[in-house]
């Protein structure tokens, strides 16, 4: 049973811009989906129509297979939690402890049940000994990881993170691999929008690749960076080794592991 | 010839309990491409302000050391006058909208309009900025409703409109998507080409593998290493202090098991691998 689908999902801005089109789309719990494509390319757009952010102009969002028109947004950021691409945008509590566990205190959960949430959420985002800081004593990067304990502290089915990767350093960005790998083996499903095309070949099951404001393909990463047409038509790149492969004859590679045996057989 | 030289910089901001840089020389030579790396909190971001003449003129704190700028003491420029001399992006794209003009087009000319240069001239070069930058689409847009990816180039056309001798870019890239992120850097080679000096913040070091002369790998508010791109993303080391290595070199070091004349481009590499691997 699907966790969230899209069922021919459209939205424009009450300005009559167009930022997706008919989008169709299911995610199944425990499973890791990358959604990439150029900057404008309708991305952020379709993840806020998940969580409820934005409502759709056409086609229906449904969580567990059920019509999410008459839930609010609180009711399915409950279920789907949404880590804003620019971190700014989320905080506005006076410390990382307060920020994290502002959600799970909506909730209203026990204080000792917030507690655990606070303190699980930030040793996966390796925030344990700063929790009395100020958020903006730390730097862009490692704000993004503070609205993403926020949003798992509220321990939502589906958490969608937008950009994630971006301004990360080598630690981080493997921080976070680790953190996506950790929450779909509580399965947990994970939808993130990230430019790193390493970072999708090595942690994600299923990309989806958006261009010119729809969905044009998904599968994995294999069937879509030895797609060629469609890396042109979407303006991406094949990773790196990819690209090495290409360039000496060796279709279908995509980790240094395969190459590695192609090279040396 | 140096333009910026750093001897014995070290500085810590006021709230801290230890320096943020540490007992830094370094030599910015003229006409030379940078690539700045190290984790995150290594002090790139402060060592660029320091650069720039920003701290400590805008910071409290202690500095020591000497900074110069073309061989005379930073702290005897204006701030002003030296800010359009050194251009300088910061690493939030958020923030780096002035918030004062409705239009992208208003957005690039701001910094012109500031240091007095005549309309026509400006117009001229708002318009060559906005196809450079493949801003069309966006000229008539407020600045607050790009995305970051968007308002990124949006910055760094604000600060290439100014005609800077040198240009310090934090980040340029983080928000851009592959294709955009690559036309950043074509921009860089381009500014090489005018003989600008260019000093970028990036964790991409494939990209800088292709671009950039020099790197310098900061660790802790310390250079670790600082050497000719080759010398440094060829050094399996720099894994050690927070350095990452562009993904051909890693696949020669730690894959091919090969460390001699590693190659650290795309070109470079399949160079090699088409001649075969020696075992």
């Amino acid at each position: 049973m699907s966790i969230l689908t899209l069922e021919n999902v459209s939205f424009s801005y009450p300005n009559g811009f167009e930022a997706t089109r008919n989008v169709s789309a299911e995610f199944q719990l425990g499973e890791a989906v990358a959604i990439i494509g150029q900057n404008g390319a309708g991305k952020t757009t379709t993840v806020k129509l998940m969580n409820g952010l934005l409502r759709p102009t056409q086609g229906r969002v449904l969580i567990d297979e059920k019509e999410t028109n008459s839930l609010t947004t609180a009711q399915m950021a409950k279920r789907v939690g949404y880590v804003f691409q620019n971190p700014d945008d989320q905080i506005f509590q006076d410390s990382i402890e307060k920020e994290i566990a502002f959600g799970p205190k909506k909730q209203k959960l026990d204080a000792s049940i917030v507690q655990t949430r606070v303190q699980e959420a930030a040793e996966a985002c390796g925030l344990e000994n700063v929790l009395q800081e100020h958020p903006y004593n730390l730097p862009y990067s490692k704000r993004k990881f503070i609205t993403i304990a926020a949003v798992m502290a509220m321990d939502p089915e589906v958490v969608i993170l937008d950009e994630p990767t971006a301004g990360q350093d080598r630690e981080s960005t493997e921080l976070l691999g680790g953190l996506i790998k950790s929450l779909t083996k509580k399965n947990k499903t994970v939808i993130t929008i990230t430019h790193d095309m390493e970072f999708v070949t090595k942690e994600f099951h299923r990309v989806l690749v958006f261009a010119e404001k729809k969905l044009q393909k998904e599968g994995t990463p294999r069937e879509i960076f030895w797609d060629e047409e469609l890396l042109q038509r979407s303006a991406l790149k094949q990773p790196y080794i990819c690209q090495l492969a290409n360039a000496l004859g060796y279709q279908e590679v995509m980790t240094m592991d395969e190459l590695e045996k192609r090279i040396t057989a | 010839m140096s333009i910026i030289e750093l001897k014995n910089v070290t500085y810590q901001y006021p709230l801290d309990s230890e320096a943020i840089i540490k007992e830094i020389d370094l030599s910015i030579e003229n006409g030379k491409v940078y690539g700045l790396i190290g984790n995150n909190q290594a002090g790139k971001t402060t060592l660029c302000n320091i650069m720039r003449g920003f701290i400590p003129e805008m910071f409290l704190g202690e500095l020591t050391g000497t900074v110069m700028y073309k061989e005379k003491a930073i702290q005897q420029y204006n701030i002003g006058a030296l800010a359009a001399e050194i251009g300088y992006s910061s690493q939030n794209p958020f923030t780096q909208i002035s918030g004062v003009k409705d239009t992208v087009e208003e957005e690039i000319a701001y910094g012109m309009e500031n240091i007095g240069i005549s309309p026509e001239i400006m117009e001229q070069k708002v318009q060559e900025l906005i196809e450079l930058f493949k801003l069309e689409e966006l000229k008539e847009k407020n600045p607050f409703e790009l995305s970051g990816g968007q308002k990124q180039r949006v910055a760094l056309a604000s600060i290439v409109a100014l005609d800077p001798e040198v240009v310090i870019l934090d980040e340029p890239t983080s928000q851009l998507d592959p294709q955009s992120t690559e036309e950043i850097f074509e921009i860089i080679a381009m500014l090489k080409k005018q003989g600008k000096t260019i000093i970028v913040v990036e964790h991409k070091v494939d990209l800088l593998a292709e671009y950039c002369d020099e790197i310098v790998l900061l660790e802790d508010g310390r250079i670790v290493k600082n050497g000719s791109a080759h010398q440094v993303l060829s050094d399996p080391d720099i894994l050690e202090h927070g350095g990452a290595l562009p993904q051909v070199s890693l696949f020669y070091l730690k894959h091919l098991k090969q460390n001699t004349s590693v190659p650290i481009t795309m070109a470079e590499a399949i160079r090699k691998l088409m001649g075969g691997v020696s075992q």
